[in-house]
């Protein structure tokens, strides 16, 4: 059989990747953000719970440690905040075991940006603007959307009050999902599924899309405030286009003793699931504790954007080589 | 039979799915950057042929199913079964049921080697080969001169099958067919 060593995009879409990124950082240039570079390996790793961590053994000067791939820049890029760097950003190639397909590859790069003070409909319009300067051609206008207005609008459902069985029956029912493997499921796996396979596909179809007011339980590393209608609600956006997930956005927590809270319910998640514990990050809590500007952050898959920008079917059709060919 | 999770699900492979064995068309995953993966899979039923979509959680497994795809030679029908042998110098037969048999009827030739698909040893699909020769047994006498393009007849083929034709085909020629769109390509 012949060995596949060929690059997985071809040399003229490489050439329009650099491109792009050249931009990137142009835009990111004109408006004083500066660029940093972090280390991709780091003692404490992500406790999310969907995230699956890929990590290294490294001999050290203390000896032989496990060493975790990051998930994205996030906790080296907020080390520099509190350490007073002003606006950040960075290209980080970042790792997400298991994640194959056409729009996942286990190793990617993020775009990651940070900026002190700003509000998050600021940073909204901050992503919003990127995004079009790198697209072809206008992709529509910018529209917001509340997340239990989108399940209001497509399922008919409430995100915060539908009992759990009757999401249970319409989740099996419009995302095609035996009742039985739902049967054990609890609120955030309907949740999860109903958005990603039933709304998500409809997003930013001819528009770009912002999705906010995500409930509280998926606030991540974002801070938490009550909605109009009284409704706890994470103070997150996301992006979409053509119904692929740019981008997610935090007003970003900032108290040191409810991100260690948050750390150790993960991994006491974890260890209810039966999935390994990852490291906490003590120095990004030491950091926290040293005290980080408020602000908003954002990550943007950045091969998913020059995928749709040059039209590809295929993340890995604008990756020099994508996982299975490295 | 093995368990295959999502994360092997490949096109091809042979699973069970409400008790019925299936192909696998397509596997792509649902990943939320923030929440839990999911499994977004196209399958073939393979015994009423129709594609469907499923959503699996990522991790979720499904039986293997014993499924295999043998070349066998028409012979002949009793009328209740149609029997098949296998190529493999064996002389191995198997009889089709006419539910098994479906649309492929309509191209049976003897000898002609087709595929069985069998399903725990029983069969229970017949693909013809995507080309087939049959002779026209009925159609309107042929349009002498008539070899440009433009209209067409119906004719009926030993087969049974009945496709469309260019006016210049007559009586007794043996065309090549294509079994897939069921559409004359050119004289044998």
């Amino acid at each position: 059989m012949a060995i596949d060593w060929q690059p997985s995009a071809s040399i003229e879409t490489l050439r329009e990747r650099a491109r792009l990124m050249a931009k990137v950082r142009a835009f990111f240039d004109q408006r004083d953000v500066l660029e940093v570079e972090t280390p991709v390996l780091g003692q404490g790793g992500s406790t999310d719970v969907h995230l699956v961590s890929l990590h290294a053994l490294a001999r050290t000067d203390r000896g032989q440690r496990r060493l975790w791939l990051q998930t994205s820049p996030e906790f080296h890029m907020k080390r520099l905040l509190a350490a007073g760097s002003g606006p950040i950003f960075q290209l980080a190639k970042s790792f997400r075991d298991g994640e194959v397909g056409a729009r996942h590859n286990i190793e990617f790069t993020m775009l990651e940006w940070y900026r002190p003070q700003f509000t998050l409909d600021k940073l909204i319009d901050e992503t919003a603007t990127l995004v079009m300067s790198l697209l072809p051609s206008f992709p529509g206008p910018v529209v917001h959307y509340r997340y239990r207005e989108l399940f209001h609008t497509h399922l008919e459902v409430d995100p915060f009050t539908t009992s759990l069985e009757k999401l249970r029956l319409v989740a099996a029912e419009r995302a095609q999902m035996s009742a039985q493997s739902l049967a054990g499921e609890d609120r955030e796996t309907c949740l999860d599924l109903l958005m990603s396979v039933v709304i998500e596909p409809q997003l930013g179809q001819h528009e770009l899309s912002v999705v906010v007011d995500y409930p509280a339980s998926q606030a991540a590393l974002a801070q938490r405030h009550q909605d109009v209608d009284g409704e706890w609600v994470a103070s997150r956006f996301e992006l979409y286009l053509k119904g692929v997930e740019l981008a997610n956005g935090y007003q970003e927590l900032t108290d040191a003793s409810e991100q260690r809270v948050r750390f150790t319910d993960d991994n006491a998640e974890r260890r209810r699931l039966g999935l390994p514990e990852v490291d906490v990050d003590e120095r990004l809590l030491a950091a926290l504790e040293h005290g980080m500007p408020t602000g908003a952050g954002v990550a943007l898959g950045i091969d998913r954007l020059i995928q749709l920008a040059l039209g590809k079917a295929r993340l890995e059709d604008v990756l020099a080589f994508s996982t299975p060919r490295c | 039979m093995a368990n295959y999770s999502t994360n092997e699900f490949k096109g091809g492979l042979k699973v069970m799915l409400d008790g019925d064995p299936c192909s696998i068309v397509e596997n792509e995953l649902v990943k939320p950057g923030k929440g839990q993966a999911f499994n977004r899979v196209k399958l073939r039923n393979l015994m009423t042929g129709r594609v469907g979509e499923k959503t699996f959680k990522s991790g979720d497994s499904l039986e293997g199913a014993d499924v295999m795809d043998l070349e066998m030679e028409y012979l002949y029908t009793d009328g209740d079964m149609w029997h098949f042998m296998k190529t493999d110098g064996s002389f191995e037969q198997y009889a089709v049921e006419k539910k098994a048999l479906g649309d492929t009827a309509k191209w049976l030739k003897e000898q002609v080697p087709y595929i069985i698909t069998l399903w725990n040893d029983k069969a229970i699909s017949v693909t013809p080969p995507n080309f087939i020769e049959l002779e026209v047994v009925e159609t309107d006498p042929g349009l002498k001169g008539d070899t440009a393009q433009g209209g067409s007849k119906p004719a009926t083929l030993s087969s049974g099958a009945v496709v469309r034709v260019p006016l210049f085909i007559n009586q007794g020629e043996v065309l090549k067919i294509d079994t897939r769109s069921g559409e004359y390509v050119s004289r044998a």
